[in-house]
């Protein structure tokens, strides 16, 4: 069996975030080197803050600043970093009870091993240098013994939450890695079509021949292994005219208006998407007999065109509709 | 044992806009919800349990967002799940809620289903870039739009029937408060001169990007009877699926959404559901599926169902009123959408539909599709009780 094919993909894309009152005042406070946590109406005080009280679910809005020092409750240490984490270095992911507060804080202590990490230890926060209302304006945690001349730095303030100019809205970019694979039937249907041929593969139950293959009938449910070779000719069973550019950043090199249509091969029993060109879009019909147009190097086809056969009949085409 | 009857008694929505910038996706399904509570004049101590949908998580990059919903919804220290069948997800959500209420699992079933588009992308978490395929991707309309052209070949009816379908659709939100698109100044003729995006789909004839939640409280015979306003009682539902694309696939009138029907009509005694069903509000998200679905729902026999449509019957105060809210031509929260037409059905049969209520409201359908027409969900809602 040839070598399934395989490749990166890789997906990332910038999402907005309204933050709502009581984050909007959170990250907002740490722009301003603030921590803000909610109090609930038993007196409990969270950090980071909620917008609604976990046990009576009430809203909660009652801000109050607690302290940029606080002591590790437990922790884990992170040998190798990864990308877009806090720092660059090995660091311990941990969980900080900010002085004040009565939950803890997920983030990262800066040190310089395993060695120099404990439960209970003594941490403040290390503010980054250039804030802009994000989880990342604390840069990490680092170790804390205290102010040498026996006053304290960290005192908070007392700050309401109230800000000039508050941050109501981040942009978190999602990210992830795969490796693809198209599997068995779409790599064979693949490499047949860099021979310019359509090769399909028929369900042994119900007889039918899919373009392209999945490996597996989807109505009978059972494995599909004889291929069949379709095409290259087809008709235009259906289509629209696309007359409005997608924002999709692959089709940006597709003049429109063009002729998005479902082609019905000769021979197979589902129609296949391909674009339609060599005729002016408002003169394609359903019925149209079409040919592949193949560019030198391409892996697909890059639109079908008229044949110049006289139009199928509609009853030879309808239930592929 | 015979089932539990579900009443809903309670029923809630945020004002669907195209951005709410001033409210978290937690600030936004707590209103749906508070203002379903409030419809039922229920705390959140009196529910027991909430089911939850939503489109899939990569609309808004959020994966399980119903994690951090919890405190949001009142539901630490109770049983919370998530539905997901893509656009039919408000639909099978409150479906999902039903039968747990059905079975006697709880008493009181708070459920909800939400998108914010303004913050997600629908295109882009849909369509991603497959290596080895070719880029082909022409949005939700390119992909509905040929199977449009199928129905118009199919039926024989004529081009205006889709312009006719927005204008009443269009016209009917002005009545809804809640609804997305207030057009004051619609026309047919307006409608009709919008720019064609996808031939044969135009600009007018398209559904909205909404943000936007939806939520009932659903509960038992004791619930009901304790209930501050009418209930809506359940008098069927029923969800089917089958593949996106196979041999013999019938994009137009899908076998799926039949069978649905079919199964939601017999638990509920339909015989003729043309005569014997008073209003529907179907998931139509391009004006084109309204005749399109009426036929698939057994409204009219195939190739008719634009008859109906042209004839005025799925007007307002036609004789078989559909999408009396605007639908989701005028709304469009993906995920909340099939709940939203489920909601309309109950508030129709509730007599709670405010300026587009219907007269004579007493079986009304609720129906959400998703996927590529693979995913159906129903529910018939009446204003008595199901026969014991």
């Amino acid at each position: 069996m040839p070598e399934v094919l395989k490749a990166p993909l890789v997906v990332e894309f910038p999402f907005t975030r309204s933050l709502g009152p009581v984050q909007s005042a959170f990250l907002t406070g740490l722009r301003e080197r603030v921590v803000l946590a909610v109090r609930t109406s038993d007196g409990r005080t969270l950090v980071p803050p909620v917008e609604y009280d976990p046990v009576t679910a009430e809203e909660i809005r009652d801000l109050v600043e607690v302290a940029p020092t606080g002591t590790v409750t437990t922790w884990a240490w992170n040998h190798a970093p990864r990308r877009d984490q806090p720092l660059g270095t090995p660091f311990a992911w941990v969980l900080v009870r900010l002085d004040g507060a009565d939950t803890a804080l997920l983030h990262a202590l800066d040190a310089p091993g395993p060695d120099a990490v404990h439960t209970g230890m003594r941490v403040r926060v290390r503010w980054a240098e250039e804030r802009t209302g994000a989880i990342t304006d604390i840069a990490c945690f680092e170790r804390y013994e205290g102010s040498p001349d026996g006053g304290d730095p960290a005192e908070p303030t007392g700050h309401t939450g109230e800000f000039d100019d508050p941050v109501t809205g981040i942009v978190a970019r999602a990210r992830l890695e795969y490796t693809y694979s198209p599997g068995r039937a779409q790599t064979a249907y693949i490499n047949a079509l860099a021979d310019r041929r359509n090769v399909g593969e028929r369900c042994p139950s119900c007889r039918k021949v899919y373009v392209p293959p999945r490996g597996a009938c989807p109505t009978c449910g059972v494995a599909t292994s004889e291929q069949v070779e379709v095409g290259p000719r087809g008709t235009v069973t259906t289509f629209c005219i696309v007359n409005i550019k997608a924002a999709h950043t692959a089709n940006l090199d597709i003049e429109v208006p063009y002729v998005y249509a479902h082609i019905a091969l000769d021979g197979a029993d589902l129609a296949l998407h391909a674009r339609i060109g060599g005729i002016p879009y408002d003169q394609v019909r359903m019925g149209l007999r079409v040919e592949p147009v193949w560019t030198e190097g391409a892996r697909y086809p890059d639109h079908y065109r008229p044949t110049g056969e006289p139009d199928a009949d509609y009853d030879t085409y309808k239930e592929l509709v | 044992m015979s089932k539990e009857p579900v009443a809903v008694v309670g029923v809630g929505q945020t004002k669907h806009v195209a951005a709410r910038r001033d409210v978290s996706i937690a600030g936004l399904v707590r209103e749906a919800a508070r203002r379903a509570l409030d419809d039922a004049e229920l705390g959140w101590a009196d529910v027991d349990a909430v089911v939850i949908g939503k489109a899939p998580d990569f609309f808004e990059g959020v994966m399980m967002p119903e994690l951090y919903l919890a405190d949001a919804l009142g539901a630490v220290g109770k049983p919370m799940l998530r539905v997901h069948t893509a656009g039919s997800v408000g639909g099978s959500t409150a479906l999902v809620a039903a039968n747990l209420v059905a079975a006697r699992v709880h008493g009181t079933v708070l459920t909800l289903a939400f998108e914010k588009q303004s913050e997600s992308n629908a295109m882009w978490g849909l369509s991603l870039p497959i290596p080895f395929q070719q880029p082909l991707l022409a949005g939700a309309g390119g992909f509905f739009a040929p199977h449009v052209r199928a129905y118009m070949r199919r039926s024989g009816a004529p081009d205006t029937v889709g312009s006719l379908v927005a204008y009443k659709d269009r016209r009917n939100a002005l009545k809804n408060p809640y609804a997305h698109l207030h057009e004051h100044d619609i026309t047919l003729e307006k409608v009709q001169a919008s720019p064609m995006l996808w031939d044969p789909i135009r600009y007018s004839e398209t559904c909205p990007s909404s943000d936007g939640a939806c939520a009932m409280v659903l509960t038992d015979r004791v619930g009901a009877a304790r209930a501050a306003r009418p209930p809506a009682w359940m008098l069927g539902g029923a969800m089917r699926s089958e593949p996106t694309l196979f041999a013999g696939k019938d994009f137009v009138s899908p076998q799926a959404g039949k069978d649905c029907a079919a199964d939601v009509y017999r638990q509920a005694g339909i015989a003729d559901p043309r005569r014997d069903i008073d209003a529907v509000e179907m998931y139509a998200p391009f004006s084109w599926y309204e005749p399109m679905w009426l036929e698939n729902l057994g409204f009219a026999a195939e190739g008719e169902g634009w008859k109906l449509t042209e004839s005025g019957v799925t007007e307002l105060d036609g004789d078989l009123p559909v999408n009396m809210s605007g639908g989701v031509l005028s709304t469009n929260p993906i995920g909340a959408s099939g709940m939203i037409r489920f909601a309309e059905a109950a508030l129709q049969v509730r007599g709670q539909a405010g300026e587009h209520q219907i007269d004579r409201a007493r079986k009304v359908l609720g129906h959400a599709y998703g996927g590529g027409s693979q995913f159906f969900s129903m529910w018939l809602v009446g204003s008595e009780p199901p026969d014991a």
